[in-house]
């Protein structure tokens, strides 16, 4: 079985991408489909009925969605093993850009919006810089100028990036894509898949409850506006 | 070597590969029937118009176009490039694709001035000629009737400014040897300039259009029907009567715009 991650902001096209993935291997290969988002999600069920494969959600509520994502991750892979998938698809809620929640042993594809602004890649390059794959949607709206940029600065995150453009609704470009799949290695051994990124800071006192404002009321993981290092291990 | 024929000194060095034909090749309609065709082939400086009724597969065509379909998309056609498959980068790196697609759905997003967005193109082009975003808001500026200037934001440009300013970029900084242009005829822009400009730059001209002046100024008409290419016209000298007469008339109206926008009462269509 492959294992495939997506990531990306919301509403930068994931669904479209799974969609198209799902019906591109549809009467070839199995799909089955984990969705993990925080308090609500729908892609479930849409996917269940319009391709009837086998479907899973997990709400993460009060904890991280990306962290979540690896809590379950092994449970989830036994639960499409026993679903007799071929291609396991893992969409992540894609709301903190300080994460990315790609592991080992599957292909990290990213989905970005060519509409968010030719900054949005610097923004998002957790998201970007452990990806195997980076694909933008909407192409077909923006200027050649526009397009150009985007992908530049996408470059500037990750260099050796495979980016594909699309329109993900007529699906257009994503042969190369399909490729990448094609081009992934199966699960050789789910006990040792781990999370590729370096997870942030653990747990600080706005974690544990402490809702006072300003640094003052807090301690161990502080900062103050001025004068404080810029933390950041990234990837 | 450039493309078709090399008007930026840049080229020389980004584009090593001269584009002499496209060629298409058929694919299958709606209904699974192969296309009406043996092939279509296209050359700089050809003037082809896509036509037929909403939903028969003008877009599709283009797109096939746009990405070298090679049997891998709905329609199953195959586009080819000087006889061969197109190079995996003239599809994926926007930079080297030989094929600049403007829809009425192309936006400029960025709130910059038209200089500084013009000159965010150049710089991630690498082209050395300090006077390039200038001589594109010039030429820009042959296309439409409301002149557009350099300091002015691109979301407050017009749909035809915006329009005349991507054929513009197409043309100057892109350097596309093909244009698509996709039903953008309805904004406000001299057709009869656009055409003739892409002509003399030796530009290979794709319209999808239901527009009477520019669907007979191109030489070759491609008809859509069912999702597929139902035949191909060459009308030749056929119609040059009706397109003396939609051309005057096209003149007439663009006149009476110009008068409408300068504030003036028309009082006839035909001033002498």
């Amino acid at each position: 079985m492959k294992l495939i991650v997506i990531a990306g902001p919301p509403s930068a096209g994931k669904t479209a991408i799974v969609k198209q993935v799902i019906r591109k291997y549809s009467g070839e290969k199995r799909c089955a489909y984990l969705k993990i988002d925080v308090v609500r999600a729908f892609e479930d069920e849409e996917l269940a009925a319009e391709f009837v494969i086998p479907t899973k959600k997990v709400y993460s509520g009060d904890v991280c969605p990306d962290h979540v994502g690896i809590l379950v991750m092994k449970d989830a892979i036994d639960w499409a093993e026993s679903e007799g998938a071929d291609i396991f698809i893992v969409e992540s809620a894609g709301l903190c850009l300080r994460c990315s929640p790609y592991t080992t042993q599957s292909l990290g594809i990213v989905v970005l919006s060519a509409i968010s602004g030719v900054n949005t890649p610097l923004k998002m390059s957790a998201m970007l810089a452990l990806s195997d794959v980076a694909v933008v949607t909407r192409t077909d709206l923006v200027s050649q100028a526009e397009k150009e940029v985007f992908r530049e600065k996408i470059r500037e995150v990750n260099e050796g990036l495979d980016i594909i453009e699309t329109n993900a609704i007529q699906g257009t470009g994503l042969r190369y894509l399909f490729r990448a799949i094609d081009d992934q290695d199966e699960i050789s051994d789910p006990e040792k898949i781990v999370l590729k990124g370096a997870p942030p800071l653990g747990v600080c006192t706005i974690c544990v409850g402490k809702k006072e404002i300003g640094w003052q009321n807090h301690f161990g993981v502080i900062r103050k506006l001025e004068g404080a290092d810029f933390l950041f291990r990234g990837d | 070597m450039a493309y078709f024929k090399r008007h930026h000194t840049h080229y020389y060095h980004m584009q090593p590969r001269t584009i002499e034909e496209i060629t298409i090749l058929p694919g299958r309609n709606r209904n699974e029937n192969t296309e009406n065709f043996s092939s279509i082939a296209i050359h700089p400086g050809d003037t082809i118009s896509i036509v037929g009724p909403t939903g028969s597969g003008k877009s599709a065509l283009v797109n096939d176009i746009e990405i070298f379909a090679h049997g891998d998309t709905v329609t199953g056609r195959t586009i080819l490039v000087n006889g061969e498959q197109a190079p995996e980068d003239f599809v994926r790196d926007p930079a080297k694709k030989p094929v600049a697609l403007i829809t009425q759905n192309t936006k400029c997003l960025a709130d910059m001035a038209v200089e500084d967005f013009l000159g965010m193109h150049v710089r991630s082009r690498k082209i050395d000629d300090d006077r390039i975003v200038e001589k594109t808001i010039t030429l820009a500026n042959e296309f439409t009737g409301e002149k557009i200037r350099p300091g002015v934001r691109m979301t407050s440009l017009s749909g035809g400014q915006t329009r005349s300013l991507m054929v513009a970029d197409a043309i100057m900084v892109s350097d596309a040897p093909i244009i698509l242009l996709d039903e953008v005829e309805n904004a406000g822009i001299f057709k009869e300039k656009v055409i003739e400009c892409l002509k003399m730059h030796h530009k290979a001209l794709i319209f999808v259009t239901h527009d009477p002046v520019v669907s007979l100024l191109s030489a070759k008409r491609i008809v859509m029907k069912n999702g597929a290419v139902e035949r191909i016209l060459e009308p030749g000298d056929e119609e040059n009567e009706a397109l003396a007469e939609i051309i005057r008339m096209d003149q007439t109206l663009c006149r009476m715009r110009e008068l409408i926008r300068a504030g003036e009462i028309v009082r006839s269509v035909n001033p002498v």
